[in-house]
């Protein structure tokens, strides 16, 4: 049996996401015999996305499901393709993001099987690690499924490299369904890297005590090239949009640099970052439970502390 | 128009949970417990739309012990009509949630179900999704928004590049983020008139699920812990650590 990937795309291009769950895919088809790693690429106009998940390394054949009903990647449309796909596969996989944990459920309650959230890492074919309780705790699970519907935590699996040289099949299935439309759709435009998948980044909290303030922040971005967070705090004060939330409920990252400024480091906080490589917290308050998981802590006046950390850099 | 919603039982958010030393779970035996987050955010969006005049009936529906009705009784003082408390003595899993919720769907017949978008132990982000897949319905998931309007609900959602819009034909599901409102407290006239308001209860035999799961859990361990850090006394210490020790920058 084989394994499939869903891609993450946008039509025009591959997300980085997609790569994680292809080297997920790629240490569960170490633990099968002779199983290929297939990639779904549903879109519309989507072709450019099949010919670079084709170029993935390790991917062995793409599907491509090129047809305006995919166009939004609803998931009553998906979910139904996917399900008619699967009985070939032993596992199907996508990424942990909004869009692999909207559709992903919905795939395994039409095919009647558990899905598995988020796993952290592959123990076996059929055992996984997962974290629960806000990272507070792991979880290994064993599934007795007879297709493994996963989602997976993309800071846990290094990205699949280039090479690949896939072949590209169409599949001409349509979905047509009303229960759902898209309506419109309001991105956020940044230069920075994707908070996810960058190499450094740098989050405020609360005592940035408001959102103009996050320029700070930014100065210290650019010379480092890191994307921008924030905590739930910052978020739900207004001061940035939500879509920079880290936290259990928000984005998971684990950079190779983390800087929390003015986050006290509640445990909701903490679980989406605490995987980062090296964490320094910058905190007026000493007692703050942030430097309790930071290699560097600086107590200081962020007001102060920032300005002269940009310099410094 | 009737509405549903489900809410779980969980360890209160700020309580911070041990991993049993026998790796069997967490410990939770004097643990404060309290309704998940995102379930009181579906509760306050039920109660919201009933105070505009686009509900007449809420429907608290829980699944789990029978000190549950702790927490159906918090949704009920907040402004829900009724519970339903589907008795269980362990853990149900989120597709055999979906399935009990879904027999209740074909009893009930609301108009519109809202529920959290993830409980803050198990961390699944499931039942919401296999609910929609069960009855057929669409799906509203991560909402920050919500209208109704004309037999069709108009959510936005939380999405990690920014915010998405889709309409939805009712009956329909949709799973609450943290910006969708923030939920009120229950006050005291209304906590003891929720002392009057019904329950009902059912086992999942009734509704006639099994709650067995194919998907096991073999064992619970605490995270690695962090290497204790040290704190620097300025800026440039701590610059020339990362250059230097850390080697990040």
């Amino acid at each position: 049996m084989s394994i499939l990937v869903i891609a993450e795309h946008d039509n025009a291009s591959l997300k980085a996401a997609s790569l994680n769950a292809v080297a997920a895919a790629a240490e569960i088809a170490g633990h099968l015999d002779q199983a290929e790693i297939h990639v779904l690429v549903a879109g519309h106009q989507c072709a450019g996305t099949a010919e670079a998940a084709a170029a993935v390394a390790g991917v062995a054949k793409v599907i491509l499901a090129d047809a305006a009903c995919y166009e939004h990647q609803l998931p009553e449309s998906l979910a139904p393709l996917a399900r008619d796909l699967a009985g070939s596969y032993s596992h199907v996989l996508a990424p942990a993001t909004t869009t692999g944990k909207n559709l992903m459920p919905r795939i395994a309650a039409l095919l009647d099987v558990a899905q598995i959230s988020d796993i952290s890492s592959v123990e076996s074919a059929d055992t996984f690690v997962r974290p629960i309780y806000a990272g507070n705790a792991l979880a290994t699970v064993q599934s007795q499924d007879s297709v493994k519907i996963i989602t997976v935590r993309i800071t846990a699996f290094d990205a699949q490299g280039s090479g690949g040289a896939a072949s590209i099949e169409n599949c001409d299935i349509v979905v047509e369904q009303d229960l759902s439309a898209f309506v419109d759709e309001n991105l956020s435009v940044s230069e920075r890297p994707e908070l996810t998948s960058a190499k450094v980044v740098i989050s405020g909290g609360r005592g940035m005590q408001n959102g103009e303030n996050f320029v700070l922040l930014e100065k210290i971005a650019d010379k480092l090239n890191a994307a921008i967070g924030a905590s739930r705090a910052a978020v739900d004060a207004g001061f940035v949009p939500n879509d920079m939330q880290v936290g259990q409920t928000g984005k998971i990252v684990a950079p190779e640099l983390y800087i929390a400024v003015g986050i006290s480091g509640a445990i909701q906080h903490l679980a989406g970052m605490k995987d980062s490589k090296v964490i320094v917290a910058i905190n007026k308050d000493a007692e703050a439970p942030i430097f309790q998981v930071a290699d560097y802590g600086l107590v200081a006046d962020l007001f102060k502390a920032l300005p002269e950390l940009e310099q410094a850099l | 128009m009737k509405i549903l919603v489900a809410v779980k039982r969980v360890v209160d958010a700020n309580v911070k949970v041990r991993v049993k030393s026998d790796g069997t779970g967490m410990e939770l035996a004097n643990a404060k417990m309290a309704m998940n987050p995102f379930c009181e955010i579906a509760v306050e969006q039920a109660v919201r739309m009933k105070e505009q005049g686009q509900a007449e009936e809420i429907v608290a529906v829980s699944i789990g012990p029978q000190v549950c009705q702790e927490q159906l009784r918090t949704a009920l003082a907040l402004g829900c009509d009724r519970g339903i408390l589907v008795t269980a003595d362990s853990d149900v899993a989120p597709l055999q949630v979906a399935r009990i919720l879904k027999a209740l769907l074909d009893r009930e017949a609301p108009d519109l179900v809202i529920l959290g978008k993830q409980s803050i132990d198990s961390d699944n982000n499931q039942v919401g999704q296999m609910l929609a897949a069960l009855a057929g319905m669409g799906q509203g998931t991560f909402a920050c928004k919500a209208e109704l309007d004309e037999g069709r609900i108009t959510v936005t959602r939380e999405i990690d590049g920014g915010e998405q819009t889709v309409s939805l034909k009712l009956p329909a599901v949709v799973t609450t983020d943290l910006r969708l409102n923030e939920p009120r407290y229950a006050s005291l006239p209304n906590i003891m008139k929720a002392k009057r308001k019904p329950i009902d209860e059912l086992t999942p035999a009734d509704l006639g699920v099994d709650t067995a799961s194919n998907l096991g859990t073999l064992r619970i361990s605490p995270p690695a812990e962090r290497e204790a850090g040290i704190i620097v006394e300025t800026v440039h210490d701590l610059v020339d650590k990362l250059k230097t020790d850390a080697r990040v920058i």
